[in-house]
């Protein structure tokens, strides 16, 4: 079948970006031609201010370069400008007389720079702002010469000027406005902006009206020379760029009759008149708007894909739109109706000496709009909370002090915060993970009856992800059933829903009547349902793996997929592979083995992980086994609640730092503690002096070398809630370090709760008790270690394991014959792994 | 009445686990539960579509390795409070072989 053809007019962000969305979700549905006025590939036209700053390079700003279309299967015609659209004969034409028949047609021809009409304008060296043509003739004026005004004391007029300031040249801004960027700020704000950008060299004249641009003498080649104004003043100029402002480009669309008013005009859809034109970006008037931002002709982008790709799902509703400026090193933000007026309150905090000013203007309970100046770091938290259109009532008081004062005062970041749940509006987000707000946690309580936090996490999905926001739960619990809220005593906690008994219980049940399977356990501790559930099963099993090493069966039926397949789950279904690579250190001919593996398997992706390895990710389960053969090398448990990794820093053999064999320390540790199991997954790290490029204070043991010898730290966790580690002991040499260590972690997997991180862990039993065992307690501390040593000896690889066979038919689907019109049965085939 | 399929003897599916089969209509998961119970569901979380094949099997449930949720076998629908419905096939043991039908 022949797929219909879509054409897209105009190269650029708004236009490019809705072919990605759609390739991303009907990547095979049409014929696509791309027509571009300019002679590039894709570019971030927003990046064009530090390119003419001098921050970047024009290569580093290009999206999608010619490779894209032509990986895409998309035929771009690169500097040839569409001159007409034919609508009966469905098809576009363009200047050197190339045509396109299209079923769909995109139009996304952006704006054009609006010239001020006055006398001169057309002359040499005066140019817009808009593109990387304009961009180059401004550094090559700035080389060449010295006197440049900028006309339009807007955002791209403003970074236009710092620009060429910052190239040498001696800048004037003309603004016709009584401020600067009069649309996005108020005076207040304009005024201190202005100031320093004096500080910084520039010129301003405002208010003040051009009437002509002057030309020079012949031999300069007529070259803009002087800006003349209406009040007779004079300045030289050998550069004139003009920024007061865009008009969208309506011509093409104009004159092939489609309907136009300060835009070409589309529906919630992004349709034009013609139901088979689309329009995007600031070429669009949508409701009423053409937008100047990318922010909304990307959500445009969306929407308009949406429906190329036949979905039909998604309207587009128009955007609030936020502004910042960027390249001056000047922190400026605003963003919805900021000058406020009539029904509107504002809060205000000026510190002109400081630097920092801040208006936040409200409306009703809503916040209506906010101009930041010099401390922008809350502008996004407002700009959600405006977009939104929250209820800020229950937090006005601190509303000025940002996003950080109130929730350490709301108690969302943390687990003990103080009862501000009541204050919060129902629109609030509670839990970020799963996006819950505090009306639907309310409305569920209320209308399900819940009582307990388990309940709400069930109903509701809040605090069920990484339950940083259980504080916060509680607290709406606690407000919203009043006194029939009995908050859960950790320490009686049952394990889960089957039994009564808490973790500690069960641990000891299992131990001291000796129970060897998870059956026996259930059994004897009266387990409420015959099989257990997939939260206390995998809980069984590793009790039972770490209480009776050599004698337990483990039981892969009751481990998480990670773990019975050896490898992580991805979205998709497929599977990741990270091989063991101690202490971060490889050789060529382990690499080129990767490499060679990932290459035979078509792996999609090989990435370095955050631990120092290598991941090949998007593997067939099917293909596991095999790959594990050809790469040889051990698991790295990349999947297991056990040991991970062991980061090294390079340590004394070649840092001109380093005091202690940090390297050699973490390989020897990582060996040692090869496929330990352990109630989470557990991480180490070696650094080899203070300066500490290992990471070693976030880590489950972190290690340290001095010049004496080498600091242990222990309980510190990169993740959810970062926690630095904390000081046990100092000891000499590598052997007391791997003693200490090994009696650590060997303690922890005896004492702490299936799914207990050290840190928690630690937390709970305090850090004094495990020094007392650990480091006081010196032949604790020994039969600690050999009880972990017993555990770990001839402990096999389950990579080599699988790759030899072992249950090998787990890996290995069943393909069915079934035969048409017959009912007889067939048996289906098992595939060989 | 479509015709009853051959699937594999019923101790290549190990207790508490599923074996994948290919089919025309797609992957299909079938299970075999403490009690040699066999089910048959399309292999798809109706959350988003997530391998049930891999989950940990548990009474007549399977939870989801993706993200938790709880389909009941019998049926093919999410346990509440959950939501969601996934095509679930008829399944039998006879004499030792596990058999579905796709109709
Ligand atoms: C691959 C990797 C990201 C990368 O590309 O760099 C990664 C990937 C995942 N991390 Fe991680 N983490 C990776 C390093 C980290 C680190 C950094 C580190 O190890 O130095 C951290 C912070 C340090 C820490 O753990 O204290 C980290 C903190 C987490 C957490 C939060 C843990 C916590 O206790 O707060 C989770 C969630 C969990 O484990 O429940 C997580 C969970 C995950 C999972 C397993 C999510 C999942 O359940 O599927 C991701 C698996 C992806 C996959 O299939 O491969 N990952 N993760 C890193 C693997 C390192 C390795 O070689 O083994
Ligand atoms: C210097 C600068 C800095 C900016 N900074 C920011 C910022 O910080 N934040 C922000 O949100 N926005 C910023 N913008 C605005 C932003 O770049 C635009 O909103 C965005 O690029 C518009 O996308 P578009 O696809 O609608 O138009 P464009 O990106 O302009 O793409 C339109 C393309 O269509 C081509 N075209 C036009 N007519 C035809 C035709 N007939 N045939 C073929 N091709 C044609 C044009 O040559 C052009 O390449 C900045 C703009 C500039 C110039
Ligand atoms: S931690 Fe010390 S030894 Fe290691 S790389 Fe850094 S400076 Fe060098
Ligand atoms: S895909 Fe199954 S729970 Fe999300």
């Amino acid at each position: 079948m022949k797929k219909p053809k879509l054409v897209l007019v105009g190269n650029g962000m708004a236009g490019v970006r809705t072919l990605e969305e759609l390739l991303k979700l009907a990547p095979d549905l049409y014929d696509i031609t791309v027509f571009g006025a300019e002679p590039h590939g894709n570019y971030n036209r927003i990046l064009l201010s530090p390119v003419l700053a001098g921050e970047m390079k024009l290569p580093e700003i290009m999206l999608n370069d010619v490779d894209w279309y032509r990986d895409n299967g998309i035929v771009l015609h690169a500097g040839k400008k569409v001159v007409k659209i034919d609508r009966i004969r469905r098809k576009v034409v363009a200047e050197d007389g190339s045509e396109a028949p299209y079923d769909r047609l995109l139009l996304a021809t952006g704006s054009n720079p609006f010239m001020l009409p006055v006398p001169g304008k057309d002359l040499p060296g005066v140019i817009a702002y808009r593109d990387i043509a304009d961009t180059q003739a401004m550094i090559e004026a700035a080389a060449n010469h010295k006197h440049a005004v900028v006309i339009g004391g807007g955002l791209l007029g403003l970074e236009a000027a710092n620009g060429l300031k910052l190239r040498g040249m001696d800048v004037t801004v003309v603004h016709a406005a009584d401020w600067l960027m009069e649309r996005q700020l108020d005076k207040t704000a304009a005024g201190m902006l202005q100031v320093s950008l004096e500080a910084k060299g520039l010129k301003f004249l405002l208010p003040k009206f051009t009437s002509e641009l002057v030309q020079g003498p012949d031999n300069d080649g007529g070259r803009v020379c002087a800006v003349k104004f209406k009040d007779g003043e004079t300045i030289p100029a050998d550069l004139v760029v003009m920024a007061v402002g865009i008009r969208p480009n309506t011509a093409l669309a104009e004159a092939a009759g489609l309907h136009c008013e300060r835009g070409i005009v589309v529906s919630d859809t992004l349709q034009t008149y013609d139901p088979r034109i689309y329009a995007v970006g600031e070429c669009a008037a949508h409701r009423g708007t053409a937008y100047g931002l990318v922010a909304p002709l990307f959500e445009q982008g969306k929407v308009c894909a949406n429906h190329l790709a036949n979905f039909g799902i998604g309207r587009y509703a128009g955007s609030v739109v936020s502004t910042k400026l960027k390249v001056t090193g000047i922190d400026v933000f605003s963003a919805g109706d900021f000058m406020g007026g009539e029904g509107t309150e504002e809060i205000v905090l000026n510190d002109r000496n400081g630097g920092v000013y801040k208006k936040l203007v409200l409306k009703g309970d809503k916040l209506a709009g906010a101009v930041l100046y010099g401390d922008t770091v809350d502008g996004s938290w407002y700009f959600q909370l405006l977009r939104e259109g929250r209820d800020v009532s229950g937090i006005r008081d601190h509303l000025m002090f940002g996003t950080s004062y109130v929730n350490t005062h709301l108690g969302s970041a943390g687990h003990q915060g103080q009862s501000k749940a009541a204050a919060m509006a129902d629109s609030a987000e509670v839990c970020g993970c799963n996006g819950v707000c505090k009306g639907t946690i309310v409305k569920a309580i209320k209308e399900q009856g819940l009582f307990t936090l388990e309940e709400v996490r069930k109903h509701t999905k809040a605090s069920s992800s990484c339950g940083s926001c259980t504080g916060l739960v509680e607290q709406i619990l606690a407000t919203t059933v009043g006194g029939a809220y009995q908050p859960q005593d950790a320490a009686k906690k049952p394990l889960c829903g089957c039994t009564e008994f808490t973790h500690e219980e069960v641990r000891k049940a299992i131990r001291e009547q000796k129970l060897l399977s998870i059956p026996a356990a259930m059994r004897f501790l009266e387990w409420k349902t015959p099989d257990g559930c997939a939260s206390c099963r995998p809980a069984l099993n590793y009790y039972l793996v770490c209480a009776f090493p050599k004698e337990y069966k483990d039981d892969p039926q009751s481990r998480f997929i990670n773990e019975r397949a050896h490898a992580n789950i991805q979205k998709d279904g497929t599977f990741s592979v990270v091989p063991r690579i101690h202490g971060g250190v490889t050789t060529p001919a382990q690499l080129r083995r990767i490499a060679e593996v990932a290459e035979k398997y078509a792996v999609p992706t090989v990435k370095f992980t955050g631990g120092q390895r290598i991941d090949l990710l998007g593997v067939k389960k099917e293909d596991l086994p095999r790959m594990w053969a050809d790469l040889g090398m051990p698991s790295g448990f990349a999947y297991g609640k056990s040991i991970r990794t062991v980061k090294t820093c390079v340590g004394s053999e070649w840092c001109r730092f380093g005091v202690q064999d940090s390297t050699g320390l973490g390989i020897d540790l990582e060996r040692a503690l090869d496929r330990m199991w352990a109630p989470h997954k557990v991480k180490l790290a070696v650094s080899g002096c203070p300066r500490n490029c290992a990471e070693a204070g976030i880590k489950d043991v972190g290690i340290v070398g001095v010049e004496s010898g080498w600091e242990i730290y222990v309980a510190g966790n990169g993740g959810i809630k970062t926690e630095v580690a904390q000081f046990l002991a100092k000891v000499k040499t590598r052997e007391e370090v791997m003693e200490y260590a090994g009696a650590f972690l060997q303690l922890y997997r005896e004492e702490a709760r299936y799914l207990d991180r050290t840190v928690h862990w630690v937390a709970r039993v305090g850090l004094d008790t495990v020094k007392q065992k650990v480091v006081e307690d010196a032949a604790n501390r020994k039969a600690l270690y050999e009880r972990l040593l017993f555990a770990l000896q001839d402990e096999q690889d389950p990579w080599a394991e699988r790759a030899k066979g072992l249950r090998s038919a787990e890996f290995a689907p069943i393909r069915i014959v079934e035969q048409k019109g017959e009912s007889h049965e067939r048996l289906a085939q098992s595939l060989p792994a | 009445m479509s015709a009853w399929l051959k699937v594999c003897p019923l101790e290549e599916i190990p207790p508490l686990g599923a074996r994948v089969v290919k089919t025309s209509r797609g992957d299909v998961a079938v299970f075999r539960n403490a009690a040699d119970e066999v089910f048959a569901v399309d292999d798809r979380c109706p959350h988003k579509g997530g391998p049930l094949s891999q989950g940990i099997v548990a009474g007549k449930r399977v939870t989801c390795p993706l993200h938790g949720m709880h389909i009941a076998l019998d049926s093919g629908e999410a346990v509440a409070p959950d939501r969601g419905c996934t095509h679930r096939y008829a399944a039998r043991v006879d004499n030792g072989t596990v058999l579905i039908q796709l109709g």
